[in-house]
C-alpha cells in the first residue's frame, strides 16, 4: 500500500505514521498486561514459563544417548561436581594419590606470548610446575615427556603449543596411563590484561565444572578435576569455572563473597581463555624410541595397555615414532558438525 | 630450423608461458633453466647450447643440451649422473663443460652445491627430527568457531551461573558446618532461613499427625507445659517444639547408651550422619544459652548433651572433606 504511493514526502509521511501507530499499540499492549500482572504475579509466572525462547541449548539433540541413569544415581555429577564428593567416588574406584603434580611444558620453538601464558597456568594450577622445552632436543617428544613425568611422580602433563607466535593448543594428558586430550585455545586474556582484576591467594581453589553431560564431556571433566587437588581450601575464596557451552570451554577464575544468601560477589582474578575439544585418545601419546635400552625400560615401568605396546615395536623399525595411530576415542571432524543442535560434551 | 634469437624475441617480448611476471623482475617456471631467471643467457628454450643441474630421488644428474640434437626432441637433453662425491661431481662438470661458456659452468656449480645442501637437511631431518605434521588452516572453519564462541559465551551469562552454583553450594551445606568461606551473619541468615522451611515442613507434618494419633495429642498436652517456656522466646509454632521435644528425649537416651560404651560409638554416629542432619544440629546449637535462663532441671542434662555432640561432629565433619 505504501509502496505504491508515488510522491516520496507523503510515503515517508504514511508510513511514519503506520509505524507510530505499530508501536503504540504495542506498547499499549505491554502496559496493560504489566498491570495485570501486577495485581496477578501468577500470570506473569504462567507467562515466563509458557514463552520459554527456543535456544540452541534446548533443543539440543542427543549425539549420544545421555547417560541418563547415571546422572540419576549421581546428579552432582551431571551438571556440576564438588572436588570432595568426587573424591569420594574415586575412592570408591581406585586409590588416587592425594596430590596432584602437574607439568606445565610448551611445544619446541616458542616465544614470550608463550612463556606468559605458561605463567599463569602454573599460577593456576596449585601443585604444578614450568620446564622448558629444549629446542634442540629431538628425543623429547610428548609420548618421552609424559613416560618421564610420570615416572617423577606427576599425574598430569599439560602442552602448550605455539602457533605464528600465538598460543593456539593444548595438549592435556593425564599421567600415567591417559587418556589424551587436544584443544583448541582461543581468547586468551591473561590476569594484567582484565580491568579490576583481584590478586590470587595461594590456596587451592574451589572447581565449577559446569554443563558436562556426556560421556565424553564426563572424561573431559574428570581430567581437569584431576589438575586440582581434591581438598580446596575454602578461606582463600577462589573458585575456578569451567564452564561447558555448545562445546566451548570458558575457562574463568574468580575470588567470591557471599553478601546475602541470594547474592554473591564475584571479582575476576585471570585468566581467560577458551578450550575447544579436538581429539581424545585413550592412552598416552607414542613415544619415540632410539635405542633398545630405552624401550625396554619404558615397557617395563609404564604399564601401557598391550596394543599400545605392540604399536611401539610396531614403529620401531621405521623410525618414525610419533606415527598415526588408531587410538583416538573422538575426533572432531567436520562432518559431526552438520547440525548445529548437535553438541559432544 | 633452431634459431636463438627468433626464440628469444618472442619469449621476452610477446608470450612464454613459463614466465612469472612480477613487479621487480620476471622469473621462470621451467625445470631445466639453471637460475630461475627469465634472461636470455638462463632460458633453456632460447640457448642451443645449454646445461643444468637436476636431482631426481637424491641423485644429481647434469642436463645438456647441444644444437646438434635440435632437430630431435625426444633426445635433445643428454643426462650424465654426477657422483655423490661433491668435489668430484663438481670435477664431472668441469670435464663434461669443457669450453662452455663460464656462466653455464658457474651456475650448475652453484646448483650442485644448493641441491647437495638440501640433500643433506632432508637426510638429517628425517633421521632425527621431530616428525612434523603439516595441517591446513582452514579459514572458514577459524571464522564460524570464533562467531560460535563469542555466541556461546554470551548463553552462557558465566557470572550468573558461577554465582548460582556457588549459592547452592552454600546452601547445600557443602561447605561445611562451620564454614570458613562465609560471613557469619550471612550463614546465620541461610541457617534461619533452612530452619524456616524446616519449620514448614514439620508443621505439615505435625498437623497430619494431630488428625490421625490422639494418643498422641494426650502426649503433646503433657509436654506443652514446660515446652512452652521457649516458644515465646523463639517465636516458633508450638507444634514445631513439641517435635524438637521429642527429638530431646530420644537423644538423650542415645546419650545413656553413649555413656556406658564410651564416646567412640556416638562419633561413629556423627560421622555416619547426613549433611541435613548435621545441619539440624547446627540449628539446635544457637538455641543453648538461652535454655539455661528459665530452664528446668530436666533442661540442665539436655545442655551438657549438646556441648558434647556439637564439637566433635564439626571436627568430624572438617575431617571428612
Amino acid at each position: 500500500m505504501v509502496l505504491k504511493i508515488k510522491n516520496k514526502v507523503k510515503r515517508e509521511q504514511v508510513f511514519r505514521k503506520q509505524r507510530r501507530e505499530h508501536t503504540q499499540a504495542k506498547l499499549n499492549q505491554r502496559v496493560e498486561r504489566a498491570a495485570l500482572e501486577k495485581k496477578d504475579p501468577a500470570l506473569r509466572a504462567r507467562r515466563l514459563a509458557e514463552n520459554v525462547p527456543r535456544t540452541q541449548d534446548n533443543m539440543r539433540e542427543a549425539y549420544e544417548p545421555h547417560r541418563e541413569s547415571e546422572a540419576d544415581d549421581q546428579p552432582a555429577a551431571s551438571t556440576s561436581k564438588l572436588p570432595d564428593s568426587d573424591s569420594d567416588e574415586d575412592d570408591d574406584q581406585q586409590p588416587r594419590t592425594p596430590s596432584c603434580k602437574v607439568l606445565v611444558t610448551t611445544s619446541p620453538k616458542v616465544t614470550r606470548a608463550t612463556y606468559d601464558f605458561c605463567e599463569e597456568l602454573v599460577a593456576v594450577f596449585p601443585d604444578s610446575e614450568f620446564v622448558r622445552r629444549l629446542r634442540k632436543s629431538r628425543a623429547f617428544s610428548i609420548g618421552n615427556i609424559a613416560n618421564w613425568a610420570s615416572k617423577r611422580g606427576y599425574t598430569s602433563l599439560i602442552v602448550v603449543n605455539e602457533d605464528r607466535k600465538v598460543p593456539n593448543a593444548i595438549t592435556l594428558v593425564q599421567l600415567p596411563d591417559g587418556p589424551t586430550a587436544y584443544f583448541k585455545l582461543t581468547s586468551i586474556e591473561l590476569t594484567k590484561q582484565i580491568f579490576g582484576h583481584a590478586r590470587a591467594s595461594p590456596h587451592h581453589p574451589e572447581l565449577i565444572l559446569n554443563g558436562f553431560v556426556t560421556t565424553l564431556g564426563h572424561t573431559v571433566g574428570k581430567m581437569f578435576q584431576t589438575l586440582f587437588p581434591p581438598l580446596p581450601e575454602f578461606e582463600g575464596r577462589q573458585v575456578v569455572t569451567l564452564h561447558n557451552q555448545r562445546d566451548f570451554l570458558f575457562f574463568r577464575r574468580h575470588r567470591y563473597a557471599f553478601r546475602s544468601t541470594e547474592k554473591v560477589a564475584l571479582q575476576e582474578i585471570g585468566p581467560r581463555f577458551t578450550l575447544k575439544l579436538k581429539w581424545l585418545k585413550k592412552g598416552l601419546p607414542t613415544a619415540r624410541m632410539k635405542e633398545k635400552e630405552e624401550k625396554t625400560e619404558v615397557d617395563g615401568t609404564a604399564e601401557t595397555s598391550t596394543e599400545e605396546s605392540a604399536a611401539k615395536v610396531e614403529l620401531k623399525p621405521t623410525g618414525t615414532g610419533t606415527g598415526v595411530d588408531d587410538g583416538y576415542e573422538w575426533m572432531w571432524k567436520k562432518e559431526l558438525e552438520t547440525s548445529r543442535r548437535t553438541f559432544f560434551l | 630450423m633452431q634459431s636463438d634469437d627468433v626464440i628469444w624475441s618472442v619469449i621476452n617480448q610477446q608470450f612464454c608461458s613459463y614466465k612469472v611476471k612480477t613487479t621487480t623482475q620476471n622469473f621462470c617456471r621451467n625445470e631445466y633453466n639453471v637460475t630461475g631467471f627469465c634472461t636470455r643467457q638462463s632460458c633453456p628454450l632460447a640457448n642451443s647450447r645449454y646445461a643444468t643441474v637436476r636431482e631426481n630421488e637424491g641423485k644429481l644428474y647434469l642436463y645438456v643440451k647441444t644444437i646438434e640434437r635440435a632437430h630431435t626432441p625426444a633426445k635433445m637433453w643428454e643426462r650424465i649422473p654426477l657422483s655423490n662425491n661433491y668435489t668430484k661431481a663438481l670435477e664431472q662438470i668441469d670435464n663434461e663443460l669443457i669450453y662452455w661458456p663460464n656462466f653455464l659452468i658457474h651456475k650448475c656449480k652453484q646448483r650442485v652445491t644448493k641441491i647437495t645442501q638440501y640433500l643433506i637437511k632432508m637426510r638429517k631431518l628425517r633421521l632425527h627430527g621431530e616428525r612434523v605434521e603439516l595441517v591446513g588452516v582452514k579459514k572458514k572453519i577459524e571464522r564460524r568457531e570464533a562467531r560460535r564462541e563469542q555466541k556461546a559465551l554470551s548463553a552462557a551469562k558465566l557470572e550468573r551461573s558461577i554465582e548460582k552454583e556457588l549459592l547452592e553450594r552454600l546452601k547445600s551445606k557443602a561447605y561445611g558446618d562451620a564454614p570458613l568461606n562465609v560471613n557469619e551473619a550471612v550463614w546465620r541468615a541461610v541457617l534461619d532461613k533452612e530452619k524456616e522451611l524446616e519449620a514448614e515442613a514439620d508443621d505439615a507434618d505435625a498437623l497430619s499427625l494431630d488428625e490421625y494419633d490422639e494418643e498422641e495429642e494426650e502426649e503433646m498436652l503433657e509436654d506443652r507445659e514446660f515446652v512452652s517456656d521457649d516458644s515465646d522466646l523463639e517465636g516458633l509454632s508450638d507444634l514445631e517444639d513439641f517435635d524438637e521435644g521429642d527429638e530431646d528425649e530420644d537423644e538423650d537416651d542415645d546419650e545413656e547408651e553413649g555413656d556406658d560404651d564410651g564416646k567412640s560409638t556416638k562419633r561413629k554416629r556423627g560421622a555416619a550422619a547426613s549433611s541435613s542432619s548435621l545441619g539440624k544440629r547446627k540449628h539446635d546449637a544457637p538455641k543453648k544459652p538461652q535454655r539455661p535462663d528459665k530452664a528446668s532441671k530436666k533442661r540442665a542434662r539436655l545442655e551438657v548433651e549438646y556441648e558434647e555432640e556439637t564439637v566433635p561432629l564439626s571436627k568430624n565433619a572438617l575431617l571428612a572433606w
